[in-house]
């Protein structure tokens, strides 16, 4: 049980790369592929995550309390905006893609020779 | 399929001793975040630390994500801009009429604002930060396009404004590292006084860093929205008002 | 659950929602109902963030999934569906 969190991790990585794998339309291959990044989120967290641990948060709390780690926050904070506008770029692509062969489904897209 | 499932139970087998040979949930080994816990408060006066790390200790790490951010801004601009003129610009000829939908459109966009500006303004002493703050401020702004249907807010659309204001965004982050380098110390030091715990005059330069990367993510998201909802965002004609 | 378990079991609920959740955004073949499954999926890894002592992160993966995500892919679905109802001469080909 206490290996659950690693396991969430790799089940959601997991599924989000069968939902890349077996996708038959472009858009939808970008949402799942939200769901790979967050695995990483989830992973990252709870490596760093200290038992009793609070937040890292000082403001009206004793310097001396436990806390949880807050490099793996820094770390998922910023990435969590800036996957955002990654997957944007990649919808970007899907449509540039439905531009010019006229189908979102990656299977069909055969010869793109605009 | 004869050949999947001895594959599926080996790397299964291998990722499930993977797991168990990890420390246990709450079990936490690494001396790093617990040396940060009780430095950075006392080292830099910002009782967020999470902020103070973002922004100080792995200041290079944050300024990389703000440059990724600015180059896939750069790269959805470059896909979806029409240089053929094939793609016609369809005019929007509804509005909302909805007057409830309105009036809970325009509380939100002031609502959105003042929390955007206080995430902003307050991260690094409370929870927040420039990067959701950035978004929430985008947000307000995107709810004014839907709400409003008679102006234009051209300003808000046009790429010759949002761009130099994204760049000052992120240019900012680079010019407060390179202040340092100008004063004689390595790159990103937090050169200014420290201030008093817990009020906005603490941290140093990460209060400044910080409004630099709220910029930079509040302009770069709505060059985003205008890029994706360019065809929709058209003002009425005046003889569609009327219908 | 053994008794030396470190996980506490409000955290061990919300790590199995998060881990329900994410089939089912997988499994939403339709690109518009899917914005919406994720934006659901989102609130989980909000709970998630917030149970495992994380207001930061929180608050971004809160606001991104309920303002950004949302608008970029409904933004694209509006774009795929209007360029296809329109006629095959003015597409650009």
């Amino acid at each position: 049980m206490s290996y659950l969190p690693y396991a969430v991790a790799a089940w959601l990585c997991l599924v989000g790369l069968a939902g890349v794998a077996t996708s038959r339309n472009l858009i939808h291959l970008a949402v799942c592929l939200t769901v790979t990044q967050s695995s990483s989120y989830v992973l990252l967290l709870s490596v760093g995550y200290v038992k009793h641990g609070k937040a890292p948060i000082f403001k009206g709390v004793p310097l001396g309390a436990t806390a949880v780690d807050p490099v793996v926050q820094a770390l998922t904070l910023t990435d969590v905006v800036v996957s955002v506008v990654v997957v944007a770029l990649i919808l970007a692509l899907a449509l540039d893609a439905h531009r010019l062969s006229g189908t979102v489904d990656p299977d069909e897209i055969v010869d793109v020779s605009g | 399929m004869a050949l999947l499932a001895p594959a599926l139970l080996g790397n299964g087998a291998l990722l499930a001793w993977a797991i168990a040979g990890l420390p246990r949930f709450g079990d936490y080994r690494g001396p790093y975040g617990l040396v940060l816990n009780r430095i950075v408060v006392p080292l830099r006066h910002t009782t967020n630390v999470v902020m103070g790390t973002t922004f100080d200790v792995r200041g290079v790490d944050t300024m990389g994500e703000e440059f990724i951010l600015y180059a896939s801004v750069i790269g959805v601009t470059l896909l979806l801009r029409d240089e053929s003129g094939a793609r016609r610009v369809e005019r929007r000829t509804w509005r909302l009429r909805a007057d409830a939908v309105r009036l809970v459109g325009v509380v939100m966009v002031g609502g959105g604002l003042l929390v955007g500006l206080w995430l902003v303004a307050f991260g690094y002493i409370t929870p927040g930060g420039g990067f959701p703050g950035g978004v929430v401020l985008s947000g307000a702004i995107l709810v004014l396009y839907l709400v409003g249907s008679h102006c234009d807010y051209s300003p808000f659309r046009n790429q010759h404004v949002l761009d130099p204001l994204e760049a000052v965004g992120a240019g900012g982050y680079v010019v407060t590292g390179l202040a340092a380098l100008v004063a004689g110390m390595p790159f990103l030091t937090n050169l200014f006084g420290f201030g008093r715990t817990g009020t906005l005059a603490s941290g140093g330069s990460i209060g400044i860093l910080n409004g630099a990367a709220g910029v930079a993510v509040t302009f770069a998201m709505l060059l985003l929205f205008a890029e994706f909802l360019e065809t929709y965002v058209v003002p009425l004609e005046p003889e569609d008002v009327g219908s | 659950m053994t008794v030396a378990s470190t996980l506490v079991p409000l955290q061990a609920v919300v790590f199995a929602l998060v881990a329900i959740g994410a089939p089912l955004v997988v499994l939403t073949r339709d690109p518009l109902r899917q914005a919406l499954v994720n934006g659901i999926y989102g609130v989980t890894l909000v709970c998630l963030f917030v149970v495992l002592q994380a207001p930061d992160p929180a608050l971004s993966m809160l606001v991104v999934s309920a303002v950004a995500y949302p608008l970029v892919i409904l933004a694209a679905v509006a774009r795929v569906r209007g360029e296809r109802r329109r006629p095959k001469e003015t597409r650009d080909e």
